[in-house]
């Protein structure tokens, strides 16, 4: 699949779908769109560059480990509903503040940062996965083997299990 | 948009419009800490050695905060928080009644010891591998699920449950291990989609997914409701999370594959949540159902007890003898659920308590055993009293509990249940529960002779196995609950009984959630 | 309308079950996904069937207008099917795995953790 045409235009395209991916999550305030439809995006752009570049360089381009992303993002979102016990409100319920940043009037609640917490949760766990799938893909065996393989119906129950030497992975 | 844009309305007809008291916060905290310290687990996922004591600090913390909301739920009644202050049936609530409470406690009991046996159990690979994010967010799974007032909740506190059980059961990623996994993982997606099936059938009916209201809407329902095949679907969904006959064959294919904390943790928790659901959902929402299935749940509740008890004797691995054990104490809480009155339901809580405790203690003993006399078979267990006499006495109490005999733990829900059967006149199920006992306490015996009484059968060279506190403290512990639940049974008697009747009778929980009375 | 979804809910629980019938794994695994999708509908179509009134409350109005579609089950589907994806993703890779480890999709010969010949405890010593 790393053909020039799509090297070439994955990180044009990677970088399009993670900024898409914002302007998704920020609209899902009050319309279509928040931070699941938005973590889904970001992950598929990181899963483009993954299919042109190789799993290695989307695990150097993200810095951090896509399950820590997802750790990160299940502890905001944690937070933001936690927050209002020190309101006295119930759990979960949407704290705002309207701060003046420029001349503009910015409504920010913590359901905003609920739903960046979602956005990274959805992230980092699809690409997680992705990366996985990806990666059992690049360190395919060879066609010959394939080829040598018994169908599945004839491989002998409970004597030499065929085990095929992986390269060892560092999912999660 | 600022608030005094919006038009004038009575906001005090969808919004709690009061702060809370600071301790209805004890019904979210449980479920909030362990999500909490799990992302951050997550999140320092390198550093492999802060796991262990961020987690064992976490599961304290969650028996205190059980504790707390148990004390204030017995002294204040049920105790509801509706999420984002909108008012139940719209907002999703989370009610603790005692049942709940009591459930969450004994999990959170159970989790630590297993936490606490982990620290010597689980190596650094497992650890890298994730597995204290995966116990944090099973724990979370397992108390929402105890503590939320909503059934739809419940589901998704379900497949909380049941996705980290996923990551832990392959934990290592042996053949094994995979294979395990897979029965289990389908077989029991299948049934949180059979409860899923069952939950749309109910909005159809009710409207409402709070269970609060649906307890009072189930009891004033027209006649023509499709109500007996809504209980048949929960009954048949709860009964195969929980593993009863005819649907109980995934357990021993998968519980004995794992690590043993694992199994531990499985055995005590994740059936049990199966039946508490069975419970709530068969007792407290759709009673008058269930009278018209109970004869076919005390069918399926005595074949469960036989043949979990047969099944238990005819075992050669240890781990797979007490995974039907747990299949058997399963066939006992079902048949307190078939009979159905305020005594039986009492002591099915009292059992499904009980069960929590001893089944984590069979499994953490049977992983102890193995590493003691180096193997998980009967055939070559053997000369564990002389090797360690201390853990014997703790293994020997343990399989007392687990049988059902004085002066342990497993007694009296077994006697509350016996009466309750004699007393509607099921002297049938009565008799199963007392062969089913009599089986069991031959299977442990064998367990007891084989393993620990008769000398070694291959005289191995005797190494000396340092005892390990992270391994005695928690069997050390656990045997002392039974112990004390045995011989001073009075407090829980009396709080299982609290429990059942407050299910028979929800007024008080309905209260809790509708404080002014229901609003059309 | 809701007749309708009824036997289309029905077809593709017929198909799941078919599927999940069959030994091998990646037929109960496509069963096991044909059945979240047969309860998508059905709640869907518990929460009443209307044409064309998405359930937004309109500028300057208070509530629903009348005939608006029910967004509980949408929202009870929006979460099922975030499940049920996850489950899935999930499954594919174990069920994957499975076929690479143990070298067969058959699950009767899937004995590895259940050997059919162990023998049976022994009787005394």
């Amino acid at each position: 699949m790393n053909t020039l045409i799509l090297r070439t235009v994955a990180p044009a395209l990677t970088a399009l779908m993670l900024l898409f991916s914002v302007f998704v999550l920020l609209r899902g305030h009050n319309e279509p769109g928040g931070g699941f439809i938005g973590g889904l995006i970001a992950a598929s752009a990181l899963a483009i560059y993954g299919i042109a570049f190789g799993v290695g360089a989307v695990r150097r381009a993200l810095r951090f480990h896509p399950m820590a992303i997802a750790g990160a993002g299940l502890f905001l979102a944690t937070l933001s509903g936690l927050l209002s016990i020190l309101f006295g409100v119930p759990f979960m319920t949407g704290l705002w503040v309207y701060p003046r940043i420029l001349g503009l009037e910015v409504p920010l609640a913590t359901v905003i940062s609920f739903d960046l917490g979602v956005y990274l949760v959805v992230l980092g766990s699809i690409v997680s996965i992705a990366l996985a799938l990806e990666q059992d893909s690049e360190t395919e065996i060879p066609d010959a083997e394939v080829a040598q393989a018994p169908p599945l119906e004839q491989v002998p129950l409970r004597g030499k299990r065929r085990r095929r030497d992986r390269q060892p992975r560092e999912t999660r | 948009m600022a608030a005094s844009a919006s038009p004038a309305v009575d906001l005090s007809a969808a919004l709690v419009l009061t702060p809370p008291p600071l301790g209805d916060w004890l019904v979210v905290l449980p479920v909030v800490l362990m999500i909490g310290t799990g992302a951050l687990l997550m999140m320092v996922r390198k550093s492999v050695r802060l796991h262990g004591a961020i987690a064992i600090a976490a599961l304290v913390m969650l028996v205190v905060l059980d504790a707390a909301l148990l004390w204030r739920v017995s002294l204040h009644g049920p105790v509801t928080m509706v999420m984002g202050r909108w008012l139940p049936p719209y907002g999703i609530a989370f009610t603790a009644d005692l049942f709940g409470a009591a459930m969450a406690l004994a999990a959170a009991i159970a989790a630590l010891a297993a936490g606490l046996f982990s620290l010597a159990d689980i190596d650094a690979a497992g650890r890298r591998y994730g597995f204290y994010p995966f116990l944090m967010l099973l724990m979370a799974g397992v108390s929402g699920a105890f503590l939320t007032g909503d059934i739809f909740n419940l589901y998704v506190w379900f497949e909380v449950l049941l996705i980290s059980s996923f990551g832990l059961l392959i934990l290592g990623s042996e053949p094994r291990q995979i294979e395990g996994a897979l029965k289990y993982a389908l077989l029991n997606l299948i049934a949180t989609t059979l409860f899923l099936i069952a939950v749309g059938i109910l909005y159809a009916i009710f409207g409402t997914l709070n269970m609060a209201d649906i307890a009072t809407k189930a009891r004033l329902a027209p006649p023509d409701a499709p109500l007996t095949t809504l209980t048949a679907l929960f009954v048949l969904a709860f009964a195969m999370k929980a593993a009863a006959f005819p649907v109980n064959f995934w357990l021993p294919a998968s519980y004995h594959t794992p690590r043993i904390v694992v199994s531990a943790l499985f055995g005590g928790l994740l059936t049990k949540v199966g039946i508490y659901a069975l419970i709530r959902v068969t007792i407290m929402l759709l009673p008058v159902e269930r009278e018209a299935l109970s004869f076919v749940i005390a069918v399926s509740a005595a074949l469960t007890m036989l043949l979990g008890a047969l099944g238990a004797l005819a075992q050669m691995d240890t781990r797979r003898l007490i995974g039907y054990v747990v299949i058997a104490g399963i066939g006992n809480m079902m048949a307190g659920v078939a009979v159905g009155t305020p005594a039986a339901v009492g002591g099915a809580v009292l059992y499904a308590l009980h069960s929590v405790i001893t089944m984590t203690a069979l499994y953490l003993m049977a992983g102890e055993a193995a590493r003691i006399g180096g193997s998980w078979s009967l055939a070559s267990l053997g000369g564990l009293y002389r090797r360690s006499p201390g853990f014997a006495a703790i293994s020997f109490l343990l399989m007392l509990a687990a049988a059902g005999l004085p002066p342990l733990s497993g007694l009296w829900p077994k006697v509350a249940l016996l009466k309750a059967a004699l007393d509607i006149g099921a002297w049938w199920l009565a008799a199963a529960i007392l062969v089913s006992a009599f089986l069991l306490t031959l299977a442990l015996a064998r367990v007891f002779l084989l393993a620990y009484w008769r000398p070694q059968p291959t005289p191995a060279v005797e190494q000396p196995c340092p005892t390990d506190w992270r391994i005695t403290l928690p069997l050390a512990g656990l045997a002392v609950v039974t112990l004390v639940f045995g011989v001073f049974p009075e407090p829980v008697l009396r709080l299982s009984q609290a429990a059942a009747d407050s299910l028979a009778d929800p007024q008080a929980y309905i209260n809790s959630v509708f404080p002014g009375g229901r609003v059309p | 309308m809701e007749a309708l979804f009824a036997v289309l809910v029905g077809f593709f629980f017929a198909a799941a079950i078919y599927l999940m019938l069959s030994r091998h794994t990646v037929r109960i695994l496509l069963g096991v996904a044909l059945l979240g999708n047969g309860v998508n509908l059905l709640l869907f179509t518990t929460g009443r069937l209307v044409r064309e009134v998405p359930p937004i409350i309109v500028a300057g109005q208070e509530t629903l207008g009348t005939g608006a579609a029910n967004p509980l089950p949408q929202a009870l589907i929006l979460t099922a099917i975030v499940i049920s994806f996850s489950f899935f993703a999930f499954l594919l890779v174990l069920t994957y795995r499975a076929y690479q480890e143990l070298g067969t999709d058959n699950s009767d010969r899937m004995r590895l953790s259940e050997p059919s010949d162990e023998p049976l405890p022994p009787m005394g010593y």
